[in-house]
């Protein structure tokens, strides 16, 4: 048999779609194991969306509930917008994984385990009273492997320690994966040749290998299963997750505008993957700083900006906070950066690993005084690439900071993103005030038409400026403490913003402009959204859908539709901060439905609001 | 970047149009009279140098200089300077901040700035205690301070700004005095010449609120007896003439021995000074000369060769780009595993 043949002699059986877990021991490599599959899964052509779910802790004790870290994936011939509500099969390595896991398995969906690991001593670290495996294979379809057992038997001969060989096994059970939805290992064994050599290679590709054969050998599984290709868009696809997207899209930038870019940063989870994908490609001429703290990350990203660089930093919920007041500094002096917050459940520490929308009053209000900013917030994981690159136009044409709000959830899922062709991307000539030579710059003389104030960089001739906190003068930006300049200047930044919205597009509403019910999201919940209202029109409801992506200021004529709609939904994952937003200023009663659960919207939960104030 | 190299530039060039708005008689006045004083002879363009501040009395020294300046946030100066320097290594970038900004609420970012020697000038005015909040005590203050914060006396033990620098790593670590605009202008002019984190704590009288806290150092007739200066190469001699004395170590000990006029210092065993001393604890030593015990050394106390961040952050950039080639956008949303539909 070779890497690549997925041919088997058993008969098949075509499904639409699928839904996998991983769940094992955060040690086990279960996420790794998630992430070759959908690389494969990708490369089969079908659509797919991904969901990783890990411990805040990187090794909690083995074998506990604490400890177990999973990784989802929804693929199908149709397109997909979720990991799903529910998987329709479970492969679990031990008990404590399959204890957290198995109630979300859909009713007699498939449960995989790995039976040399339910020890009684496993099945007691885990809670389990007693035997649990009898009540589970009356509700679903258990198939007991002896993963570790089977592993051991193909990596025999092998110039490897025994821990070396039993960390091998989440390989074989992928090898069983890909053999039981036709995909193929080469992606896999491309992956695995880069990374490893001598035995530790042979015995990774050995037992992937094993796992493949063993489908095709067994009894367990009478029968493989086909999910054909999606029917998507043409063009050249990969793989992609929102900080890769968000990393690529702010690397993107300083090729599309010219300019270097400097990111500053201060590692916090879910947002440290941005710095790390960034700093991978200083050959694009861009600094990276890891920062002492956050404060120093947002202060240096500060001072690039004023040097002239397309400065941006990036942190989640507390490190954000901890960067407000340096944040009202870039409002007051109007220098343009961006500062993304990958948002993720609080307060405090909170859930460092779940997600949330908690943050967006905080972008707004975090800071004392007046003090606004534009806000945008990407959609899905291949959406980062382009808010980051919106972000970056924004800001260097309005001059001024520029909030993007991710969230943990859009951070590490991935979807299946079509490339973007590299000309059709926007370009933006950054143009600096230029050198004088008589008369005195005014740093704060502004752009009739967008209010932006001049960028004049150190090294211009004749622009030696000074710009501070201190209320500015109008035009000459020196210090002035009268009464009429500081309400001016307070209404001129506040114009300033407000502008942003004649540039935007309208909303585009999908579904009819008018009409019974309007969705209204923001963000990343856009994939739950969407899948549950696809659902509902197979039903015969008709709904419209709306999905934001600028929160600051908000698009012009979103007033008007929202008003087109008798009844407007709005699911948030926070205390509804949106809500509260638009019911203020429209006064129109949005419904909101809030979760606040560390977890996605389930498409389940959708529907019921859905249906429920339909027909209400 | 020069408008012009031949045209001369003048102190008044450094000059800018707005009031000074310190206190009558504030030690910042001539602080910054000599910073503009030595700014045409460092060579820099006026349009290459950028002063960076945090929040306080001296904070307000870029609003006075015509050139490139930014007035930050309480603190933070150190962390935008680096930001500058790191994105934009030609210019010359320096910092200005007090014993309050830069010690307490700075503190953090002033020891990774000095310790990543991120190339800058670093003053620090020292008057130990809050100016513009009107009176408090601050990290320098002695214990026993009474401010209105502290009617009953300060209880915080004081960190030195010279020991809290060496203890960073600081490859330059100096100190002067408000009033002696020669010696000042000398170390700021080191300061410039070195390459990486210059530390410079500056003695500054505050007369508002801590005046006469440096009136032995201020009064020429005490400075030769409560002030040390340093010279590279020489022995550690102070003393007006009939009153000469030195510093001699003991196992590392500092003490102090009478010295007559006519006797030679190394002789008698003084230390010759050495800034270039590769163990940051000779330094160190010198440090902890305090008054009434010895006298405090101005000058500069080290000064010793290492790269600097900003150097090594654009070596890493051209690195990258020699071994990889200027990265190409179409290529890097096409790396990887790809597939067409």
């Amino acid at each position: 048999m070779t890497a690549n043949d997925s041919s088997t002699l058993k008969p098949s059986e075509q499904l639409e779609s699928v839904a996998i877990r991983f769940a094992g021991d955060s040690g086990d490599g279960m996420q790794l194991t998630g992430t070759k599959f959908t690389d494969e899964t990708a490369l089969a052509g079908n659509d797919l969306s991904t969901f990783p779910d890990f411990p805040a802790e990187i090794r909690a004790p083995a074998g506990t509930m604490a400890g177990v870290s999973g990784f989802q994936i929804h693929f199908a011939s149709r397109d997909v917008y979720t990991p799903a509500d529910r998987p329709d099969v479970l492969i679990a390595f031990n008990p404590a994984a399959l204890r957290a896991n198995v109630e979300d398995v859909r009713s007699g969906g498939m449960v995989i385990i790995n039976i040399d690991s339910f020890s009684k001593k496993a099945l007691t670290r885990a809670g389990y009273e007693g035997d649990p495996l009898p009540d589970l294979r009356e509700r679903f379809q258990l198939v007991e492997i002896p993963f570790t057992t089977l592993n051991r038997e193909a990596l025999q001969g092998l110039d490897l320690s025994a821990r070396e060989i039993d960390r091998c096994k989440n390989f074989f059970a992928l090898g069983l994966l890909c053999w039981l939805y036709g995909r193929s290992m080469g992606a896999t064994e491309r992956w695995l040749g880069g990374k490893f050599g001598g035995d530790v290679l042979e015995g990774n590709v050995r037992t992937l290998r094993a796992g493949f054969a063993f489908g095709e050998t067994t009894e367990l599984f009478p029968a493989s299963f086909v999910i054909p290709s999606a029917k998507i868009e043409s063009g050249t696809y990969r793989n992609i997750t929102g900080n890769q997207a968000l990393a690529w899209g702010l690397i993107a930038a300083g090729v599309q505008m010219d300019r270097e870019v400097f990111l500053g940063a201060y590692p916090i989870t879910p947002a440290s993957d941005v710095l790390h994908e960034v700093a991978r490609f200083r050959h694009f001429g861009l600094k990276t700083f890891q920062a002492e703290d956050e404060i120093a990350a947002v202060s240096s990203t500060i001072g690039a900006a004023f040097a002239g660089q397309l400065a941006v930093t990036v942190s989640s919920g507390p490190g954000f906070i901890l960067k407000q007041e340096a944040l009202g500094l870039a409002v007051m002096t109007e220098l343009p950066l961006v500062a993304i917050n990958v948002q993720r459940a609080g307060p405090s520490t909170g859930s460092p690993t779940k997600t949330e929308q908690g943050d967006l009053l905080a972008a707004l209000y975090g800071r004392h005084s007046q003090s606004p900013l534009p806000i945008l917030a990407p959609s899905t994981p291949g959406d980062c690439f382009h808010t980051a690159l919106e972000a970056f136009r924004i800001a260097v044409k309005y001059m001024t900071p520029v909030v993007v709000l991710s969230d943990g959830y859009l951070a590490n899922s991935s979807e299946p993103w079509l490339i973007p062709d590299v000309a059709s991307l926007e370009r933006t000539q950054i143009e600096f005030a230029a050198p004088i030579d008589v008369g005195e710059f005014q740093p704060y003389a502004r752009d009739p038409r967008t209010l932006a104030r001049p960028w004049a960089i150190p090294g211009t001739p004749g622009l030696e400026h000074r710009i501070g906190g201190l209320t500015k003068q109008d035009e000459t930006g020196n210090v002035s403490y009268e009464a009429d300049n500081h309400a001016r200047m307070i209404e001129l930044r506040k114009e300033k913003i407000e502008r942003i919205a004649d540039a935007l597009p309208p909303i585009e509403v999908d579904g009819p402009d008018s009409g019974e019910l309007l969705v209204l999201g923001w963000g990343g919940t856009k994939g739950s959204i969407t899948a549950a209202i696809e659902e509902v029109r197979t039903q015969g409801l008709t709904v419209s859908q709306v999905h934001l992506r600028h929160l600051n200021p908000f698009p012009s004529n979103l007033g008007d539709v929202l008003r087109s709609f008798k009844k407007v939904l709005l699911p948030e994952l926070s205390d509804g901060h949106l809500g509260m937003l638009l019911r203020s200023k429209y006064l129109i009663d949005i419904q909101m439905l809030n979760k606040i659960e560390g977890q996605p919207f389930k498409i389940a939960e959708l529907t019921h609001a859905i249906r429920e104030l339909y027909e209400s | 970047m020069a408008a012009d190299a031949a045209v001369k530039v003048s102190r008044k060039d450094f000059v800018s149009d707005q009031d000074v708005r310190w206190c009558p008689g504030c030690g910042d006045y001539s602080i910054l009279a000599n910073v503009q004083r030595v700014m045409p002879d460092l060579g820099v363009p006026r349009e290459n140098v950028v002063f960076v501040s945090g929040i306080g009395c001296s904070s307000r020294f870029p609003y006075y200089m015509n050139t490139y300046g930014f007035h930050t946030i309480h603190g933070r100066a150190p962390a935008f300077a680096t930001g500058i320097k790191a994105s934009r290594p030609e210019l010359s970038v320096w910092v200005v901040t007090g014993d309050g900004d830069g010690l307490s609420i700075g503190g953090n970012h002033l020891l990774h700035t000095v310790r990543r020697n991120v190339n800058t000038q670093i003053l620090l005015f020292n008057n130990k205690i809050y100016g513009l909040t009107k009176g408090q005590y601050s990290p320098t203050s002695d214990i026993g301070t009474k401010t209105k914060s502290t009617p009953q006396g300060a209880i915080d033990h004081p960190v030195d700004p010279i020991a809290f620098a060496l203890g960073c790593g600081a490859t330059f670590v100096a100190r002067t005095i408000d009033v002696d605009a020669k010696h000042m202008q000398q170390v700021l002019t080191r300061a410039h010449e070195h390459k990486g984190t210059a530390f410079i704590e500056i003695l500054q009288n505050c007369p508002v609120f801590n005046d006469g806290i440096w009136d032995e150092l201020q009064d020429r007739k005490t400075r030769a007896q409560s002030s040390l200066v340093l010279e590279h190469g020489q022995p550690l001699v102070f003393g007006a003439p009939g009153e000469r004395q030195g510093i001699v170590f003991n196992s590392g000990i500092p003490s102090v021995i009478e010295l007559g006029d006519d006797e030679d210092p190394l002789e008698r065993g003084v230390v010759v000074h050495d800034e270039q001393a590769n163990a940051a604890s000779y330094a160190g030593v010198l440090a902890t000369l305090q008054r009434p015990d010895f006298p405090i050394p101005v000058g500069v106390l080290r000064a010793v060769e290492k790269p600097t961040y900003e150097d090594m952050l654009q070596d890493q950039v051209d690195s990258a780009i020699a071994e990889r080639g200027k990265g190409d956008l179409e290529a890097l949303l096409h790396s990887g595993d790809t597939w067409q539909i």
